[in-house]
C-alpha cells in the first residue's frame, strides 16, 4: 500500500478557481478594495490619454499644413537700424529653383491702418500693413474666412485683405467695411481664416502688390519671400535659399521653417504633468496598501479554510500560490476598472475638444503591469503568513 | 492485514511545558474501528492531530500508511495527507455557499484528479452517505447531520487509508449523531480503517475497539493484543 508521494500539480483553472473562492463570497469588499487602485490607474491613464490626445491633433493639424514650407527674410544687419530688404528679383529667383512649387511674397510698408482717419497714427494695434503677391495664400494654404482673396483687378484698387488676428483688432466682422491706410481709405474686400503656420500674416493687412507701389509707395522690395517645395527636396531648397534669394550678400539671408515651432509644440503637449501623474502614482500605491490589507483580513477570517485544505493535502506552496491569486485577480479588477475608466475620461475630453482619441497602448500595458506587480507585492506577505499557519491552529473548534 | 499506524513513545509538549501527549504507543491495523475516548484536556485531540500528520511530535516515531512522518518534508507530507488520510471534524468546516457536491468534491482538489472526474466521485460519495438527492444544497439548506454526511463524504471520497473523526457527533443531536455512527460502522464494513474521538462512552462501548486516554497516557487499549500482533507483523 505504500504509493510513492508525490503532491499532485494543481492546474491553472483550479489555481483561478480557489483564488477568486474568497472573492466571490464577498463582492462588496472585492469592490471597495479594488477601487483605490482603479482610482489610481484610471488617473494615470487620462492623464497620459489627454496628452497624446492633444499631440496627436496637433500632428494631425502639422500634417494638414504641411512641412514643406521655408521662409526667407533678411537677418540681422551689421549696422544696426538699417533697413535691410531682400532684392526686388528674389521672387522670381526662387521660383526657379529645382522643386519649388510655389512661391509667395510680403513686403512690409510704412503705413499704419486704422479704422477711421481721425484716429492717431502711431496706434497701430501692433497690425503691419504689408503688400502681398498673389500667390501668397496657395504657399500657405490658408483659407479665407469671409469674402474674397485679392486678385488682378481687387490688387489695383484700395481694396485689402485683414487677417483675422487684425480683423478682430479693428473690429470688422465682415467684408465691405473701410478702414484708413496711409493718406485714404481702403475697402476690405476679404478676412482670412487662421494661419497656424504663418501668424505674422494673421496680424497685418494684405494690400495688393501693385497697389502697394501705386498707393503706399512700396519700393517692390520683399521682406519675406515664402516657398513650397516638394517634400523630398526640403533639405536641398534650403541649402541653397539663401544664396539665391540674395547672391550677394547670403549671409543676410535668415532661412527659417515655421512648421518646426509647431512641432515643438506638439512635443511639449506630448510631455503629461509629472505632477498628475505622480498623484496617480500615490493613489495606486495607497491603492496597493488597501489591497494588502484586505488580503491579511481575509488570511485571518479564512483560518479554518486554510487548515481545511492543508487537512486535504494543500502544500504550504499551494495556499502561497491560492492567495497570491487572490491579491492579483482583486488588483487586476481594479486596474481593468482604472483602464476603462481612464479610457473613457480621456474619450470625453477628446470628443468635448474635438480632438482625436487616443489612447496609448504602452500606457495601458504599463498601467496594467504596475498593477500586476501591486498585487502580488500586496499579496505576498499575507500569502505566506497564511501557508505558515499550523493547521491544527486553524482547525481548533470553531 | 497491514498496519495504518504505528506510534512509538509519541511524546508532545506545547510551548509553555504542556505535555498533552506522553510516551503514547498505538498502533492501528487495516479494517480496525478504534473509538478514542477520555476527559477534557487529555489529549485526544492532539492525538489525532498527530495522526494525522497535521502535526508532528516532540519525540516519539510516527508511521501512517508505511512512511515515516519525520523524514517527510511539507510536500510529501501533504501528499500523504491527500492521499491516505481523511478528515471529519466536530463543526463540519463546510465552504458556505456551495454546493454539497462541490464540497465534497473540493477533497478530491489536491489528488491530481480533473474536475469532471472530481464531481463524479462526489456524487457517488454523497450518495454513498444518502444524499443523492441533496447533490445541489448548499450547507445552509442541510440539517446538522446532512451538513456531517457531507463533511463525512468528502473525508471518503479518495478512498483514503484511514479515517478520523474529532467528535463527529458533538454539534448533533443524539438521533442525527446515531445516524452519523451507523454510518461510519457501515463504512467500516466495507473497509475502511476509522479512528473517532468521542466523550460519549456508551457510543464508545459499542465500537469494537476502545482506547482511553487520560493526562496523555493511554490507559486501557481492549485492542492491545490485536496492536501487539500487528507490530509484530510490520515490516
Ligand atoms: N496549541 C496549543 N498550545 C498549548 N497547549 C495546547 C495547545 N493545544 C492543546 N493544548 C493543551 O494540550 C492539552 C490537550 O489538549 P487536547 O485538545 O488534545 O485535549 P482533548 O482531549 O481534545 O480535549 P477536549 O475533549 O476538550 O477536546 C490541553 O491541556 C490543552 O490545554
Ligand atoms: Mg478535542
Amino acid at each position: 500500500m505504500t504509493r510513492r508521494l508525490k503532491a499532485a500539480r494543481l492546474g491553472p483553472r483550479d489555481v483561478l478557481h480557489v483564488g477568486s473562492a474568497g472573492l466571490r463570497s464577498r463582492p462588496m469588499r472585492v469592490v471597495l478594495s479594488a477601487l483605490g487602485i482603479a482610482i489610481g490607474i484610471a488617473t494615470m491613464i487620462s492623464v497620459v490619454g489627454i496628452s497624446a490626445s492633444s499631440q496627436a491633433q496637433l500632428l494631425r493639424e502639422l500634417d494638414k499644413l504641411g512641412t514643406n514650407l521655408l521662409v526667407a527674410s533678411p537677418g540681422e544687419s551689421m549696422f544696426a537700424g538699417e533697413d535691410v530688404k531682400l532684392p526686388e528679383e528674389s521672387v522670381g529667383m526662387v521660383g526657379r529653383i529645382d522643386g519649388v512649387q510655389d512661391v509667395g511674397a510680403t513686403g512690409d510698408l510704412d503705413a499704419s491702418v486704422r479704422r477711421n482717419e481721425k484716429i492717431d497714427e502711431g496706434d497701430t494695434g501692433g497690425i503691419v500693413v504689408k503688400a502681398t503677391t498673389e500667390d501668397l495664400l496657395k504657399v500657405l494654404r490658408g483659407e479665407i474666412g469671409s469674402g474674397s482673396w485679392l486678385n488682378d483687378a481687387t490688387g489695383r484698387y484700395p481694396s485689402v485683405v485683414l487677417g483675422h488676428v487684425s480683423a478682430k483688432r479693428l473690429g470688422i466682422t465682415g467684408p465691405g467695411r473701410q478702414v484708413w491706410i496711409g493718406d485714404r481709405y481702403f475697402t476690405v474686400v476679404g478676412i482670412l481664416a487662421p494661419l497656424p503656420l504663418a501668424p505674422e500674416i494673421e496680424r497685418s493687412a494684405l494690400v495688393g502688390w501693385t497697389g502697394a507701389k501705386r498707393l503706399l509707395d512700396f519700393d517692390g522690395h520683399p521682406t519675406s519671400v515664402y516657398e513650397r517645395s516638394t517634400d523630398a527636396s526640403v533639405g536641398d531648397v534650403r541649402k541653397v535659399m539663401g544664396a539665391t534669394v540674395d547672391p550677394r550678400n547670403p549671409q543676410n539671408v535668415k532661412v527659417s521653417d515655421p512648421s518646426s515651432a509647431l512641432r515643438a509644440k506638439a512635443a511639449t503637449e506630448g510631455a503629461f504633468s509629472s505632477l498628475l501623474l505622480g498623484l496617480g502614482g500615490i493613489a495606486l500605491l495607497v491603492g496597493g496598501v488597501g489591497v494588502a490589507n484586505t488580503m491579511i483580513i481575509s488570511v485571518l477570517e479564512r483560518r479554518y479554510e486554510i487548515g481545511l485544505r492543508r487537512s486535504l493535502g494543500a502544500t504550504r506552496g499551494q495556499i502561497r500560490i491560492q492567495f497570491v491569486t487572490e491579491s492579483l485577480m482583486l488588483s487586476g479588477l481594479g486596474g481593468l476598472a482604472g483602464v476603462a475608466l481612464g479610457a473613457t475620461a480621456t474619450g470625453v475630453y477628446a470628443g468635448s475638444g474635438g480632438l482625436p482619441w487616443v489612447v496609448p497602448l504602452w500606457a495601458v500595458s504599463g498601467g496594467f503591469a504596475a498593477t500586476l506587480a501591486i498585487g502580488t507585492v500586496a499579496g505576498l506577505y499575507p500569502a505566506i503568513r497564511a501557508s505558515r499557519l499550523s493547521p491544527t491552529l486553524a482547525l481548533h473548534a470553531a | 492485514m497491514s498496519t495504518v499506524v504505528g506510534l512509538t513513545g509519541v511524546t508532545k509538549e506545547y510551548p509553555g511545558g504542556v505535555s498533552a501527549l506522553r510516551g503514547v504507543d498505538l498502533t492501528v491495523e487495516e479494517g480496525e474501528l478504534l473509538g478514542i475516548v477520555g476527559p477534557s484536556g487529555s489529549g485526544k485531540s492532539t492525538l489525532l492531530h498527530i495522526i494525522g500528520t497535521l502535526d508532528r511530535p516532540t519525540a516519539g516515531s510516527v508511521h501512517i500508511a508505511g512512511h515515516d512522518v519525520a523524514k517527510l518534508s511539507d510536500r510529501r507530507l501533504s501528499a500523504l495527507r491527500a492521499q491516505h488520510v481523511g478528515f471529519v471534524f466536530q463543526a463540519f468546516h463546510l465552504v458556505p455557499g456551495v454546493s454539497a457536491r462541490d464540497n465534497v468534491a473540493e477533497g478530491l482538489l489536491y489528488s491530481g484528479l480533473s474536475r469532471t472526474v472530481r464531481r463524479r466521485r462526489a456524487a457517488a460519495a454523497l450518495e454513498r452517505v444518502g444524499l443523492a438527492d441533496r447533490l445541489d444544497h448548499r450547507p445552509h439548506q442541510l440539517s446538522g447531520g446532512q451538513k456531517q454526511r457531507v463533511a463525512i463524504a468528502r473525508a471518503v471520497v479518495g478512498e483514503p487509508a484511514l479515517l478520523l473523526a474529532d467528535e463527529p457527533t458533538g454539534a448533533l443531536d443524539s438521533a442525527s449523531g446515531a445516524a452519523v455512527m451507523e454510518l461510519l460502522r457501515d463504512l467500516n464494513q466495507e473497509g475502511a480503517t476509522i479512528a473517532v474521538i468521542t466523550h460519549d462512552t456508551e457510543i464508545a462501548g459499542r465500537l469494537p475497539r476502545e482506547v482511553r486516554i487520560r493526562d496523555g497516557e493511554v490507559v486501557a487499549d481492549t485492542g492491545d493484543a490485536v496492536s501487539a500482533h500487528g507490530v509484530g507483523a510490520a515490516r
